[in-house]
């Protein structure tokens, strides 16, 4: 827990030294605090050249979970034909993990796509939260507290991969659902999270996450025809635990490329540089004004006093 | 009410005795020395209270239902949008619109232009109640409201934009409360409180502009956690905060604009001559304002474009759209302000005024909603939704009223102050 711990006060005391400091010197701190991610945080390699679309992962991630059980039973493969405003499944407060079909041109069969929490290096759910639900654990896994979250939804607003969700269907013990890595039951004990374990073609491969960025990088080597080359998730959003190898190019199989790749933090920097700078310039800038205009009526204010007095 | 004040010349109240030199009680100041049946008969008699009674008919049994039955029960409950109208027009609309009790504050306060003190209390109510009933929005909005002061004592993310806009918004409330004191003292008969609070007006006034710096930029800068969400155009890590903080501006001026006319067309019975003789001279001095801040607004825009190399967007359906709202939404009203504000044409100005206010609600409106989500699809509310905003706002426009008929916010008080 002090870990746990220590992570939050150094983003704070990261962005307060930020702050601090931008207004004498701007260059040095905006490199000084960039979080790189715990060294020993665990990932996962998704590899869509494997994956063959059975929803084992599903089914492993409801039971693990204890979410309800869905209307169409995990071997039901028309669920891909299923699409909401013109958009395939998505997470939402039944379901931590969905799995996808693409046709993607040119390819003779379609791609499946597994999308859960990629549990980023800075995730921008924490660095959204106001009152602290999120915690980003050593492990890697970005877990959350139901019991200190108001129901703002900011970090559905921020996550830049759609991935919390909200139990709107409670109106007295709402809460944000996602995919907690199960860091409560697995990871915690590093063990695998239940979807990586059920999955029956090796499409998720688990490990220290600088391992499976090492491994990533080898399939593309080993293989360079079968791989777009890049491991999707090493940069993105600065980085993620959760990390993806396609033969297509990613935004044919559901993967924005409009995702930055630094932390959306960073984009919210400049804001919060300007916190200090006006709550220390602006009080003496306007008690400034306001004694300016004013004195041409304090000047005939004195000389009242004297003419009366003389 | 012109009719009883005509058959009785002790109402409108304006003063702690009657003509015959006993006292009001409160609960005859609250009926506004109206008998019951009286009372009844004008509240019967106006066809927007009836307009009202209708939208409260089927708002509050909706509004019931999304705290029994929860936020899916009225809304779409969408994980795409995970904010609708609530905030999108009650939090992200109103606290711009709302930005008069600080700009009218810092006018007379600041900058001694004691010329203003006529609209100055309107102001700084119209600055009031636009933030409480945001943040009456915001209760209907959050999973759980009864969490409110979580963010400020029970689990602290310091870190967050939205902490500022939290502890801003609560401490920029009891601010606007105390700039309102002089007000409800002299009604009530509290004069202790409105004599301290006249102690320490001009600190009031400055941690209002200060709190109202960084949170109307802060509901700006909520969007930039959102990069690649919402549509390049009206994105921009840089400038949002400015952006909103800009549009502030004119946003709260052209609001008390639009208040003050409707109470010089229907409150005239509750208006003195002080502010009935001044109130179009002052809304041009406003018009001006607001057209000095909308050019600066603009060529901050035109900024953020260039700084981010958008150009290119301008000539898609998106970029059209953009330039439509700021065409309609910015660039007519600006025009419209200079030319009456030259001619001295205050119903020009109170028209521009009008657009600009339904302007800068758009301008909401599509970063929160339209521009939000740009390549996925778009999302209209639920029925209820739309319902449960028109009936928050009638609270308001009720909740308005009702102070302006009772306290000296658009009359000087007559009697001891």
């Amino acid at each position: 827990m002090t870990k746990q711990l220590s992570r939050r006060g150094f983003i704070k005391g990261g962005l307060a030294g930020t702050v601090a400091v931008s207004v004498l010197k701007d260059k040095e701190t905006q490199a000084g605090h960039h979080f790189e991610g715990y060294p020993d945080a665990m990932g996962v390699v998704v590899d869509l050249t494997r994956c063959v679309g059975c929803r084992s992962c599903e089914a492993a991630c409801n039971k693990e979970q204890g979410l309800p059980e869905p209307a169409e039973p995990f071997d039901d493969f028309s669920v891909f034909d299923h699409m909401h405003h013109g958009q395939k499944r998505r997470t939402d407060e039944t379901r931590y993990t969905v799995v996808n079909r693409y046709e993607v041109p040119g390819l003779d069969h379609p791609l499946f796509r597994k999308k859960q929490c990629f549990h980023c290096n800075e995730p921008a759910c924490l660095t959204s939260c106001f009152v602290n639900a999120y915690t980003k654990t050593p492990e890697g896994a970005v877990i959350y507290n139901p019991k200190v979250c108001v129901g703002c939804r900011t970090c559905m607003i921020a996550c830049p991969f759609y991935i919390p969700t909200f139990k709107y269907s409670s109106a007295f013990k709402p809460r944000i659902m996602k995919c907690i890595f199960c860091y409560d039951t697995r990871l915690k004990e590093g063990k695998p999270p239940a979807c990586v374990e059920a999955c029956p073609q090796e499409a998720l491969t688990f490990g220290k996450r600088s391992d499976m960025l090492e491994v990533a990088h080898q399939r593309i080597r080993m293989e360079p025809g079968k791989y777009i080359d890049h491991v999707y998730g090493e940069h993105e959003a600065g980085g993620t635990s959760w990390m993806y190898l396609s033969p297509a190019p990613f935004d044919q199989v559901g993967l924005s490329t409009n995702v930055p790749s630094e932390p959306v933090l960073n984009y919210v920097k400049g804001f919060l540089a300007i916190v200090p700078m006006v709550l220390t310039i602006w009080p003496a800038l306007f008690a400034g004004f306001h004694l300016l205009s004013t004195r041409k009526d304090r000047i005939k204010e004195l000389q009242n006093d004297e003419n009366q007095e003389g | 009410m012109k009719k009883f004040s005509a058959s009785n010349p002790a109402i409108p109240i304006v003063d702690q005795v009657k003509p015959d030199g006993s006292k009001w009680t409160l609960k005859e100041k609250l009926w506004l020395g109206l008998t019951p049946q009286e009372y009844k008969a004008q509240f019967f008699r106006n066809w927007v209270n009836w307009l009202m009674l209708g939208v409260f008919a089927v708002g509050i049994p909706i509004i019931l239902q999304r705290y029994i039955f929860g936020l899916a029960s009225v809304t779409h409950a969408s994980n795409d949008y995970p904010w609708g109208l609530f905030l999108g027009f009650g939090l992200f609309g109103m606290v711009p619109l709302s930005a008069s009790g600080f700009m009218l504050g810092t006018t007379v306060e600041i900058f001694g232009r004691k010329d203003f003190i006529p609209i100055e209390r309107l102001a700084l109510l119209n600055g009031l109640l636009g933030y409480f009933f945001a943040v009456l929005f915001l209760e209907v909005d959050l999973g759980m409201p009864w969490r409110l002061p979580y963010p400020m004592f029970v689990s602290l993310g310091p870190a967050a934009v939205l902490f500022l806009v939290a502890w801003h918004v609560a401490t920029y409330l009891s601010v606007q409360i105390a700039e309102l004191v002089p007000a409800f003292g002299e009604w009530s008969g509290w004069l202790k409180g409105k004599r301290w609070v006249k102690s320490i007006s001009i600190g009031l006034v400055i941690s209002g502009i200060i709190l109202s710096t960084l949170h109307q930029g802060a509901l700006g800068a909520l969007f930039t956690y959102a990069p690649g969400k919402v549509h390049p155009l009206w994105y921009s890590a840089e400038f949002q905060w400015i952006h909103f903080f800009c549009s502030s501006i004119f946003a709260g001026l052209s609001m008390v604009i639009v208040s003050s006319t409707l109470c010089k067309w229907t409150l005239k019975w509750r208006a003195d001559d002080r502010f009935l003789n001044s109130v179009d001279n002052l809304t041009i001095g406003l018009g001006k304002g607001c057209s000095y801040a909308m050019i600066t607004y603009l060529v901050i825009k035109i900024i953020a474009v260039a700084h981010d190399q958008e150009w290119e967007y301008l000539l898609t359906g998106w970029g059209q759209y953009y330039l439509l709202e700021l065409g309609v939404g910015v660039f007519l009203p600006m025009c419209l302000f200079a030319v009456a504000v030259k001619n001295r044409k205050a119903g020009i100005v109170r028209f521009a005024a009008l657009i600009s206010v339904l302007g800068i609600i758009w301008n909401r409106l599509n970063t929160s909603m339209i521009a939000f989500n740009w390549d996925l699809y778009a999302e209209i509310p639920h029925w209820k939704e739309i319902w449960i905003t028109i009936t928050i706002y009638s609270l308001y426009f009720l909740t308005y009223r009702f102070i302006l008929y009772r306290l000296p916010i658009l009359y000087e008080w007559k009697g001891e102050k």
